[in-house]
């Protein structure tokens, strides 16, 4: 983290770093140079610790939905999530805050994210029961229909909102601040610590609905409540990083193929790979073409994608 | 621990699947329960594993009603070893699979200890499975697979086992060598069979469900009649005890046609069956 913190557009010594970090936290041994500290301390770091919590919070998101829905192929983008958080954000981009009650584009993708997680709960419920496929099948739907209405608001919008709203949707955590770190970081990191205390009766999902029901868990109230959240999760970390795609979809699957699918070693190793992974992504995204930025949605996938395949094609438990 | 069901009907989407079903297990005993396809068999299992709540009666283990009982407190007296083909279960090992037996000893904050592992490590010795308890579960054949699910069940530390077609696909001798471990268990059983050779071969006692009722129950050759056999199965066949102890059922060379099984009665069986899929699918 250190290491990411010191190299951008400028590079700083890692020594320097240690030194303006120690100080912010500690109080003491301040540097003499106020533009390095307002480097390391108001834009990089902030962005580090962002991109750490978003990596770690959709990788777990991913981890969790893709049991409980009982689809290698889920995430929060497959549920629909990203994509309420996308109408909510770019609403708020090209019609402005006036309009929705001066809500923020954080706060509208927030609310996106969980109003469509409400809308795929009702509707992959049947006669009382939260059925897996329906769940997948509704995610899809109202994720397409979400996209449809993302472009036709996005007609009314000028080049620049344009830029806004593409940057947005391809995910950055350039615009991490210390204000809403606090925000973010106790949503995520009591959802993860939450999902966490459910390892056991994951693993039990595992078994098959019936199974798990005859193992003493409450499935249909298990889905329930990590489907909630899970939408919190992504929802606030979608609303102050964007759509990052891939990550939750990846890095799941990644420790899976490692160190097997048991949920108590599954997911605490997922949140630390999704955060490292993130951390470095962002990394490569300032260096890249410096000093310009590429979002990060279009690394997280281009680097991710090759090593994946390449370990899928490691592994011959999968046929 | 005793099996009491009592006067149980269950309803799905408005059709009656099953119509006061009455049946007991007694502490230690095995008993079978067989009837053709869609006769309700898996239905009145998951009122048992307290996966369906029955519209009317009652399903007691050790005396207790088990929707009185908390999710984890019924699975902490009933294990259920089910044709269960919604998880997924790749990249759990066996060892990992035996584990989630221990799920009902222990609440969100629990955390394996010496009496978990004892429980594991036995019921994985007592299946046989500890030549590939490391091995990816995916990997097993299917009648390690079944060991593997039993040992599961018995880490479960079950005062009844409920089984649903567990010697399904496998060979011969695999169904022989499971029978004998079920046995050896002696823990109170009731298991649903398709062979009837087989839960003739295991059973203390037989249930036959027809068409959601309960066509006749008893010890295996006074529930297995020639006439029963005809009735429900629409089979000739007769039963004897051999002089080896087992007993055993020889068919006529062809089913019955026309009389034995009413045409009515095969088309309600075929319906049942559609609707139980489309039931147990979600």
């Amino acid at each position: 983290m250190i290491t990411a913190i010191s190299i951008g557009a400028v590079t700083i010594p890692v020594a320097d770093v240690w030194t303006i970090v120690a100080h912010h936290i500690t109080g003491q041994g301040a540097t003499d140079d106020p533009a390095l500290d307002q480097i390391v301390w108001n834009f990089r770091t902030p962005r580090v610790l962002l991109a750490a919590l978003a990596g770690a919070g959709l990788a777990v998101a991913g981890a969790v939905l893709q049991t409980l829905v009982t689809n290698p192929l889920a995430d929060p983008t497959v549920l629909g999530f990203s994509y309420g958080a996308s109408f909510g954000a770019v609403l708020v981009i090209t019609l402005g805050g006036i309009g929705i009650g001066g809500v923020g584009v954080a706060g509208a993708a927030f609310l996106g994210a969980l109003a469509t997680g409400a809308v795929v709960f009702a509707l992959g419920r049947r006669r009382g029961r939260l059925a897996p496929t329906r769940l997948v099948l509704a995610g899809v739907a109202v994720g397409y229909v979400l996209l449809s209405a993302t472009s036709f608001v996005q007609l009314w919008a000028t080049p620049t909102e344009l830029r806004t709203v593409m940057f947005w949707m391809l995910g950055s955590v350039a615009g991490a601040q210390w204000n809403q770190l606090p925000v973010v970081a106790t949503i995520v990191l009591t959802c993860t610590a939450l999902l966490g205390l459910f390892g056991r009766q994951l693993n039990a999902v595992l078994a098959g609905d019936e199974s798990a029901t005859a193992l003493g868990v409450d499935v249909n109230r298990l889905r329930a409540v990590l489907l909630v959240i899970t939408a919190l999760l992504t929802g606030s970390v979608i609303a102050v990083a964007g759509g990052i795609g891939f990550v939750g979809l990846m890095i799941p699957h990644l420790v899976r193929l490692t160190v097997g699918a048991d949920h108590r070693r599954l997911l605490p190793l997922t949140a630390l790979l999704g955060a490292v992974y993130l951390v470095l992504v962002d990394l490569l995204s300032r260096t890249l073409i410096r000093p310009n930025e590429l979002p990060l949605g279009i690394l997280t996938a281009l680097l991710g994608a090759p090593f994946f395949l390449w370990l899928l094609r490691r592994n011959k438990g999968l046929d | 621990m005793k099996l009491t069901v009592d006067h149980l009907h269950v309803t799905l989407d408005h059709n009656v699947i099953l119509r006061d079903v009455s049946l007991q297990v007694r502490k230690g005993d095995i008993v079978g329960l067989v009837g053709p396809n869609g006769s309700g068999k898996s239905t009145l299992l998951r009122t048992v594993y307290r996966s369906l709540r029955p519209a009317d009666g009652v399903v007691r283990v050790g005396g207790d009603d088990v929707w009185e009982l908390s999710p984890r407190a019924a699975a902490r007296r009933t294990a259920a070893v089910l044709q269960d083909t919604g998880g997924n279960t790749t990249g759990l090992t066996v060892t990992e699979i035996v584990a989630l037996g221990r799920a009902p000893h222990h609440g969100l904050l629990g955390r394996d200890g010496p009496q978990d592992h004892d429980a594991i490590s036995e019921a994985i010795d007592r299946c046989g499975v500890r030549p590939f308890a490391g091995r990816d579960y995916a990997s097993l054949s299917g009648g390690e697979r079944q060991r593997v699910l039993l040992a599961r069940a018995l880490a479960q530390e079950p005062q009844l086992l409920v089984l649903d077609e567990l010697t399904n696909h496998l060979d011969i001798r695999a169904r022989f060598e499971l029978l004998d471990l079920i046995r050896a268990t002696g823990v109170t059983t009731l298991a649903v069979l398709h062979d009837l050779d087989l839960a003739a071969r295991l059973c203390d006692h037989l249930v036959i469900l027809n068409d959601g009722a309960v066509a006749a129950a008893g010890p295996v050759l006074e529930v297995l009649t020639p006439d029963l056999l005809a009735d429900v199965f629409g089979v000739h066949a007769t039963t004897e005890r051999h002089a080896d102890g087992v007993i055993r059922i020889t068919y006529a060379a062809r089913p019955i046609t026309g009389g034995g099984r009413p045409a009515p009665a095969g088309d309600s069986t075929k319906k049942d069956e559609a609707r139980l899929a489309r039931t147990t699918e979600h």
